[in-house]
């Protein structure tokens, strides 16, 4: 959505209250942001009310030691407190808020803040001692991470446990920190669009889709009809791969080795598949400020066929999958989440969406071509476990399918040339606005801000810096074994958390 | 025992290669050529366009830095006679400068001493092969690719290449991403504990360079600065077929067909600067 901040900028008193009492009534706080303006730092809560989004925002002054903590009203906000107090330099009052989330800047260190030269020197970082909350006879801290094992993103988990149970779980997601958020700065839009593809790389075209759509909420574009359809095939076989992927790490888990065999030569021909559509494997360079960069490269006889083919085998495997009762074992019941905390700490995506949670922003606030396509409704247990996970993706792999097949035969049934209708023309913008996106893991808001045709900040939320923030709750009665099930069916990016 | 009859279902699906040569669709993009040296209008467009600013010119002819290189295909769009994109995946190099095409410097005789040097090392390895792979600040594709070699279609253990949990065990780390200001002790450490003879392999333009994001204040723009880097894979991310390539050039394991673009990455015509 576009706002211009001299509407709405209130007082911050008034703003504390009005966010409070917005999310008492039932609002979910979606994004606590933060920009500059001058020396001031720009606060914005962004909250979503039955899918629609607005923006509360206030000014404060950079050197505030005690800005007001939201946490102890709304828990999903303390990792946004923490990520705004290691990159402004804000403090908050209150308990942990303090603590150092992605850049652990040693005292006096200079904040990366946006505008403050595009150079900053080599961060110095300070220590980050591990918080541990349990203590008694036999309680033990178990550092796994940064450096796991296998081919992983790095991360670091702090399991305190007393032998077999998880009564506590801590992390840190500092080592990942790249400080992409200071690399957007001064690019213009056609340069950002490839950066935010490589914010959290597993879901590059929902990523450029949430860029390109604040950009054109700035300009007022709309894009031409052709290239929602693109996106829509883009994003769908995205979201098929997240989610065989999150599969396959279950399966792997479980040792089911021709299960993982199978599965992942299934994810390696939607990987081609997707690289014949557009050349990058990722779906890399297709979407655009203004629409999509060309046609598919593949004929729509031809893509439908190896749609119909690959639906079939991979619904083949995973319904013999969900029969498998090794496998149903390890899941039915493991990483409990309850409707209540998901929505208090604003879970996302199919996370949310196992404990019964099931905004989608696909359908609450359509873009692309999704508001014509129309939609399957998924069916819920609500039973929170990763089974319920597991089912959400699965149900979500058939809808994609279905999806896919009417984007690619509505683009085909389009009339008369379409050679130049791919993009519209986005001039040199100034303003500012939050795009959005529904990736495979869940809705990522960027807020974009443009000055003559530059970006001055660009701030990507996606889904995982919520779901990474409920990943210690899922442990209530879950022992170590239960760990990479858990973390499976969470199906995070850390990249997308550090930044 | 249903799975069992599941597995024979697609028959062999794992590719031939190194053994015989094997390709992404044509339309994939593995890598950007350069056709012509002569610098134009249109080349100068193209290199001020270029995202990574991976084309300069060396007394006027354009030279690509395949180790900048994203893949965007921007040039090929604006000079498609000078910039093409081709779908091999045979880029990865031994030296840094071998990344930059067309090679513009004269004499060649480093390749070989760095060449035998990484013969040497790792002669003992013989066909038993752990990889450790290190994420020093990816944007978290890179890592799908190098998982996707235990797939069926890559198949590494075909090969005698494993994935190790513990850096005292492995003869390869592979290290993806910028390498951040949280990483560097990490990466560090994990090297400094692997066994001798070991091999590093950088894997994807931002190990290499950086990429889009470059140096910053908790980036380092790439691993050469901080560990002695053997062979770069370039790509962003660098797909499986490229991973493979450069694991294969660093083991020196590639059949003669495939070495003389190993070690000299591609160039399709040389043109008049080579007299």
């Amino acid at each position: 959505m576009k706002f211009r901040s001299e509407d709405r900028s209130t007082s911050l008193g008034v703003w504390v209250a009005n966010v409070k009492t917005q999310v008492a009534n039932g609002a979910r706080l979606a994004a606590l942001m933060a920009g500059a303006s001058g020396d001031a730092v720009r606060m914005l809560a962004v909250l979503s009310r039955r899918g629609n989004l607005s923006v509360e925002e206030t000014t404060c002054p950079s050197n505030l030691h005690q800005f007001p903590s939201l946490t102890p009203e709304i828990p999903s906000v303390i990792w946004y407190e923490r990520e705004i107090h290691d990159l402004f330099g804000v403090r908050f009052s209150g308990h942990r808020t303090n603590d150092a989330l992605v850049l652990p800047l040693a005292d006096g260190a200079q904040p990366p803040r946006p505008g403050s030269g595009t150079k900053l020197s080599w961060a110095t970082l300070g220590e980050t001692p591990p918080r541990t909350r349990l203590e008694g006879e036999g309680a033990f801290t178990i550092s796994y991470g940064p450096v796991r094992s296998g081919v992983f993103e790095s991360i670091e988990y702090l399991v305190e446990t007393t032998g077999e149970e998880i009564p506590s779980l801590n992390l840190r997601v500092t080592y990942k920190h790249r400080g992409i958020e200071k690399s957007f700065e001064g690019l213009g839009v056609n340069d950002g669009v490839l950066l935010a593809e490589r914010y959290e790389g597993v879901a590059s075209v929902a990523h450029a889709i949430a860029f390109c759509g604040a950009v054109e909420l700035i300009g007022g574009i709309e894009i031409p009809q052709p290239a929602g359809y693109v996106r829509v095939i883009h994003a769908e076989l995205e979201r098929i791969s997240n989610h065989l992927d999150s599969s396959i790490r279950h399966v792997e888990a479980s040792g089911q080795a021709v299960a993982f065999a199978r599965l992942s030569f299934h994810k390696e021909r939607i990987q081609r598949l997707r690289s014949r559509l557009c050349g990058s494997r990722f779906g890399r360079g297709v979407v655009v400020p203004g629409g999509v960069s060309g046609s598919p490269k593949l004929r729509a006889t031809e893509l439908l066929a190896e749609v119909d083919s690959l639906e079939l085998d991979i619904a083949a495997d995973l319904k013999l999958l969900m029969n498998t009762p090794s496998f149903l074992d390890r899941l039915r019941g493991t990483g409990f989440l309850s409707a209540r905390t998901v929505l208090d700490h604003g879970a996302l995506g199919p996370v949310a969406r196992g404990s019964g949670v099931l905004e989608d922003a696909r359908f609450v606030r359509p873009y692309a071509a999704y508001g014509s396509l129309g939609h399957g409704l998924i069916e819920v247990s609500g039973d929170g476990d990763a089974l319920a996970r597991q089912r959400v993706r699965i149900q979500e792999i058939e809808i994609a399918f279905a999806l896919v097949r009417r984007a690619v035969e509505e683009l085909n049934d389009l009339d008369g040339p379409v050679n130049d209708q791919w993009a519209a023309h986005v001039s040199r913008l100034s303003g500012e606005a939050i795009g959005w996106a529904e990736a495979p893991q869940g809705e990522i808001l960027t807020w974009v801000q443009l000055r003559d045709g530059l970006l001055t900040r660009v701030k990507p939320r996606s889904a995982s810096f919520h779901n990474l923030a409920l990943f210690p709750l899922a442990f209530p009665k879950d022992i170590l074994t239960d760990f990479a099930f858990i973390e499976a069916s969470f199906g995070l990016s850390i990249a997308g958390v550090s930044g | 025992m249903p799975w069992i009859p599941r597995g024979l279902r697609n028959g062999i699906v794992t590719s031939p290669y190194p053994r015989r040569s094997d390709r992404y669709d044509a339309a994939f993009k593995g890598t950007i050529d350069i056709r012509d040296v002569e610098q134009s209008q249109t080349v100068s467009t193209a290199a001020e366009h270029c995202p990574t600013q991976a084309i300069t010119f060396v007394d006027g002819a354009p030279q690509l830095d395949r180790g900048k290189c994203i893949l965007c295909g921007r040039c090929a769009e604006i000079a498609p006679d000078v910039f093409v994109i081709s779908s091999s995946f045979e880029t990865s190099a031994i030296r840094r400068r071998d990344l930059r095409i067309p090679d513009l410097e004269e004499s060649d005789d480093n390749l070989r001493l760095v060449r035998d040097g990484l013969t040497r090392r790792v002669r003992s390895l013989r066909r038993s092969i752990h990889i450790r792979h290190v994420d020093a600040g990816s944007d978290g594709s890179d890592e799908w690719e190098i998982a996707a070699l235990t797939n069926p279609v890559y198949d590494v253990q075909r090969l005698g290449i494993y994935f190790t949990a513990s850096p005292r065990h492995a003869d390869i780390l592979l290290v993806t991403g910028v390498v951040t200001s949280g990483m560097m002790q990490p990466l560090l450490h994990t090297f400094d504990v692997m066994p001798d003879p070991k091999v590093v392999i950088v894997a994807g333009v931002e190990a290499i360079s950086g990429g889009l994001i470059g140096e910053g204040y908790a980036s380092r723009g790439g691993v050469a600065g901080t560990l002695p880097v053997d062979v770069f894979v370039p790509g962003s991310p660098a797909s499986p077929f490229s991973l493979l390539h450069g694991i294969l050039t660093a083991l020196n394991r590639l059949p003669l067909r495939e070495m003389s673009t190993g070690l000299r990455t591609g160039v399709v015509q040389k043109g008049v600067r080579d007299e």
